[in-house]
């Protein structure tokens, strides 16, 4: 990618948020990234509604059985260049559903990962840091 | 119009003040309106720069063409409402700066050429073969039948008052000569319909439930990506800039002099700050709102403009 592209990236990374069967701590922590507190639009970071708007995937929870083929497919939707970010210890490890009979196994199994941001919920300020080290390995 | 040559045409439908001045004045009024959101909720906001960074990253992306969609539809429907926005902005500013040179019926021109971006994204949409678009696609379509009334309506106004012309060109000279229409109770009422349209035309908040986020993920444009969303995105940015200067052109004097820049600030801000203090109507009450709501007024302005009020 030339350097006006990855600057361009950089500077307004749309964010799709796949809620992959998480507990929804890591995904409330999520939505507090775009309340006037953390207010992320300050680095052009907005929340897209549609995976084909977006430049990088926050996944949170464990993957399993049930949710493993939607993963994949609404990764296969997004346009590439496209950024996965893990939020949260289920990503990183499975946390403490590593003994479950339907988990099957970390995710980057499945995906290329770029970024985990560990925490049971890890802190906004933690996953702003995620997303642009993410970018950055682009 | 006449007279010009075909490197001066070509000049001023694709740099001044076509294509890339309106692209550019239109992605800084993006800014404007994403800023004073922010400080309307109390946050900081984007840098000045952000349109631009995203229009930079969005052609940088793929553009994907959905499984099973009607490929080539799908590709050119978001090239029909950017075409009809550098058409409407030769159209306005020439009128505005030579308001004896346009032809006759260009009020009418313009007024067809305003229900192209809809139809575009409609025809997208419906292209597009994701459920979402087609809930959007109909919701936008009910939508415009519901606007465009009361919008018809209220230009109905100036014609009677400039005494029956229907070239932009009379009703800006009327307007010089006699005062704006606005300054008038039926020009209240009909400036404040055109409004609303406006609101309704540019999507924003109190109708924007055709692309509504929480409901529909983005509903008419949630297949589209990369360089194809971006004429979407050009196309809204530059009717921001457009829309106001039709207001102004009609109801308040035309704007070829330097009051055209705090009108145009005042309209701007007006509609800014209706789109963050309201929230999202349904279908069925943006339709009555329209019809049976504004629809009346329209009458109401339409009668006092004959009356001379």
């Amino acid at each position: 990618m030339n350097k006006l592209g990855r600057w361009g990236l950089k500077r307004s990374p749309w964010v799709y948020h796949i809620a992959a069967a998480s507990c929804n701590n890591c995904d409330i922590e999520i939505l507090e990234l775009f309340t006037p507190r953390y207010d992320v639009e300050r680095f052009g970071i907005v929340l897209v509604g549609s995976p084909r708007h977006a430049d990088v995937l926050l996944v949170t929870g464990v993957l399993n059985r049930k949710n493993l083929p939607r993963v994949l497919e609404v990764y296969e939707q997004t346009p590439k260049p496209c950024a996965v970010v893990g939020i949260g210890t289920c990503v990183c490890n499975n946390h403490i559903f590593r003994n479950s009979y339907n988990v099957v196994g970390p995710y980057d199994k499945y995906l290329p990962m770029h970024a985990y941001v560990p925490g049971c919920p890890p802190k906004p300020e933690a996953m702003i840091a995620g997303i642009l080290k993410a970018l950055g390995k682009l | 119009m006449i007279g010009w040559s075909g490197w001066g045409l070509a000049f001023r439908f694709i740099v001044f003040p076509g294509f890339l001045f309106t692209v550019v004045i239109g992605l800084v009024l993006t800014w404007v309106d994403r800023f004073v959101s922010a400080r309307v909720q109390w946050r900081k906001g984007p840098k000045f720069y952000q349109p631009f960074a995203d229009l930079v990253k969005l052609f940088t992306k793929q553009t994907m063409v959905p499984k099973g969609s009607s490929k080539t539809v799908f590709l050119i429907a978001p090239v029909i409402g950017l075409t009809a926005m550098c058409i409407i902005s030769v159209l306005l500013f020439y009128v505005n700066f030579n308001p004896h040179g346009s032809f006759v019926g260009d009020l009418i021109v313009l007024v067809y050429l305003f229900s192209l971006p809809p139809l575009g994204t409609i025809i997208g949409a419906s292209a597009s073969r994701n459920p979402l678009s087609a809930v959007g696609a109909s919701r936008e379509m009910t939508l415009y039948f519901g606007y465009e009334l009361p919008f018809l309506l209220a230009l109905v106004v100036p014609v009677i008052k400039s005494g029956g012309a229907i070239r932009l060109g009379s009703l800006v000279m009327a307007q010089q000569a006699g005062g704006p229409f606005l300054y008038s109770v039926s020009g209240v009422i009909a400036a404040l319909i055109v409004l609303a349209s406006i609101q309704a035309k540019l999507g924003y908040v109190p109708f924007d439930i055709a692309d509504a986020d929480q409901e529909i993920m983005t509903g008419v444009y949630a297949e589209y990506s990369g360089a194809s969303l971006i004429m979407f995105r050009l196309t809204k940015a530059m009717m921001l800039f457009l829309l106001p200067l039709f207001l102004i052109t009609v109801f308040w004097g035309g704007f070829a002099n330097w009051w055209a820049i705090p009108k145009f600030l005042l309209i701007l801000l007006l509609i800014i700050l209706i789109k963050n203090t309201n929230p999202r109507f349904q279908i069925d009450q943006a339709l009555r709102f329209f019809w049976f709501g504004l629809g009346g007024l329209g009458v109401l302005a339409v009668i006092l403009a004959f009356l001379n009020l």
